[in-house]
């Protein structure tokens, strides 16, 4: 009761403070539309060659593009926490009685709602491209995404929360999101990848994201791997919660 | 490096070992930010180790660099924090234009924080600290980097503070600060506590009072009078004045007017001079520092 009293007012302050800033929207919607424009089309003339799945271009390569939405949209959510570090600001909110976990759920949520618009709108942008969904579809892939950028944001939040610092915090987080975004298939489809490749992407959590977002979009949602992805995400995301929260708790004056 | 505080709500059995860090340090354990490394403490009534959140409910923090956030408006800043102390929206708006209009914050109350003056943004932070009437707030350094009208409202509002009836634990650099605004000061130099008391019973204990007169006629003779006076600790002549180091000023003074009459000396002027706190802190912490040394 108090956890979701004391979320929904941290999720209202960041709200606020996002909506007085709409840069960040824009800059988050040009991004993948840019891949949407400039990249998707070689897809086409790709998409025969032996291993590429079946199911049409954007819809193999529109899904992998959500989930590195989540990825990216949330990796460098830290940068604010680190300013607001320097403030005072989490000080001061330390020292109220708010619930700790909170502190991390109701800003990584905001983060994730951002995203989840973001994605919302790429997907609005595809279909004239060619995108084919329907509407069970696209909340399986929302949730993928939502949870995606929940573990991220929660891992982020940590890591800025540890480093204190943009000069430590840039490098380690993108020098991680970057391997794992490349072993995912979220650019190309791991199928088409020496085996090799595939076996250490069978160790990335978010190639079991792609497998499954791809899965929903080619209408094969009775699918395992769509099971199995939502529930690793799920999993991984409650560890990171319990991370994050741990760190709000510790982080030191 | 000095702590000026009422002690009255801080019993601080076991915190000898707390205080062997920084200055900083202590606050932020007895505000709850850091666990304390052993020993107890009890803050405001409870036990800091078993209760932070009990502690939490009852004091205010404002740290050095203030909590408010430059992107977020003044008066959203303490509507929010009064949410997070269980208040409902409406208390919360309510104890916000009540603070806004205590702390004279009305001109910029509706705009981003980042368009405040150094004291105006001071101001709404220590608002921030005292949105749920704690009966212990934690100031640090509240005066650092302020002009000299911004620092005597900051000394006013902390002056109103305490005649609320609220516990305000002060640190700062200044020591003018600390005799201005504390009732018992403690000073802390490398994490320990040197010296501790009434600003007026510090200053006594290192230098006492000084009394410079002046006679008609040869200064020796009236040095040789109350040279022999017990309530006399030393005394020297300097520049045709006579001076005496006495340990309170305003009960020597009267004997001193006495003694003179007495020996039939005539009295032309007498001025009494009080130490300052610099005058304690670098008697305290100079000896600490020979000590570290040997």
């Amino acid at each position: 009761m108090k956890l979701a009293r004391d979320t929904w007012l941290v999720f209202g302050r960041y709200f606020w403070i996002f909506i007085h800033n709409p840069a960040w929207v824009v800059i988050g919607v040009v991004q993948p539309l840019l891949y949407l424009l400039l990249f998707a089309p070689l897809l086409k003339q790709i998409q025969s060659a032996p291993g590429f799945p079946r199911g049409g271009a954007y819809n193999v390569f529109v899904p992998g593009l959500l989930l590195q939405l989540g990825l990216f949209g949330a990796a460098g959510v830290g940068f604010s926490l680190i300013a607001e570090l320097r403030m005072g600001v989490i000080e001061r909110l330390r020292v109220t009685p708010v619930s700790r976990v909170a502190l991390l759920l109701g800003r990584a949520l905001r983060d994730v709602f951002s995203i989840l618009a973001q994605s919302l709108i790429l997907i609005l942008l595809a279909l004239p491209f060619g995108l084919s969904v329907n509407a069970v579809g696209v909340v399986v892939v929302l949730l993928l995404i939502a949870l995606i950028g929940l573990l991220t944001a929660s891992v982020a939040y940590a890591v800025a929360l540890w480093t204190r610092s943009e000069n430590s915090y840039a490098p380690i987080v993108f020098t991680a999101t970057l391997p794992i975004l490349l072993l995912s298939g979220v650019l190309l489809p791991l199928s088409l990848a020496p085996q090799w490749l595939r076996n250490i992407a069978a160790a990335n959590p978010l190639s079991y994201a792609v497998d499954a977002a791809r899965a929903v979009f080619l209408a094969r949602l009775g699918d395992p791997s769509v099971v199995k992805g939502v529930a690793i995400m799920a999993g991984l995301c409650v560890i990171s919660i319990f991370i994050g929260a741990r760190a709000f708790g510790r982080a030191v004056a | 490096m000095a702590v000026g505080a009422e002690t009255a709500a801080i019993e601080t059995h076991g915190l000898r070992r707390v205080f062997k860090t920084r200055k900083q340090v202590v606050e932020a354990m007895l505000a709850t930010l850091l666990p304390p490394s052993g020993g107890t403490a009890t803050v405001a009534g409870r036990n800091l180790l078993t209760q932070p959140d009990r502690v939490r409910e009852l004091i205010g923090y404002v740290s050095q660099a203030g909590g408010s956030d430059y992107e977020v408006v003044g008066r959203f800043e303490l509507v929010f924090q009064g949410r997070l102390y269980g208040m409902s929206l409406a208390a919360a708006q309510k104890r916000a234009a009540e603070l806004i209009e205590m702390l004279e914050l009305e001109v910029c109350a509706d705009r981003p924080v980042k368009t405040y003056s150094g004291g105006q943004k001071r101001r709404l932070d220590i608002g921030l600290g005292l949105v749920h009437n704690p009966q212990l707030l934690f100031l640090d350094e509240p005066t650092t980097g302020l002009d000299p009208q911004s620092r005597a409202r900051v000394w006013d509002e902390v002056r109103r503070m305490h005649d609320r009836g609220t516990t305000v634990f002060l640190t700062t650099h200044y020591l003018d600060e600390a005799d201005a605004l504390c009732d018992r000061i403690a000073i802390i130099d490398y994490g320990k506590i040197v010296a501790e008391g009434t600003p007026e019973e510090l200053k006594r204990a290192v230098a006492g009072d000084v009394v410079t007169l002046s006679v008609a006629g040869s200064p020796q003779a009236a040095l040789e009078v109350l040279q022999a006076q017990p309530y006399v600790r030393e005394a020297s002549v300097e520049e045709g004045m006579v001076r005496l180091y006495v340990d309170r000023g305003e009960v020597a003074m009267p004997a001193i007017l006495r003694q003179l009459d007495a020996s039939g000396l005539q009295l032309l002027t007498i001025g009494l001079h009080r130490p300052s706190l610099d005058d304690v802190f670098l008697r305290k912490t100079g000896r600490s520092l020979r000590e570290v040394a040997a």
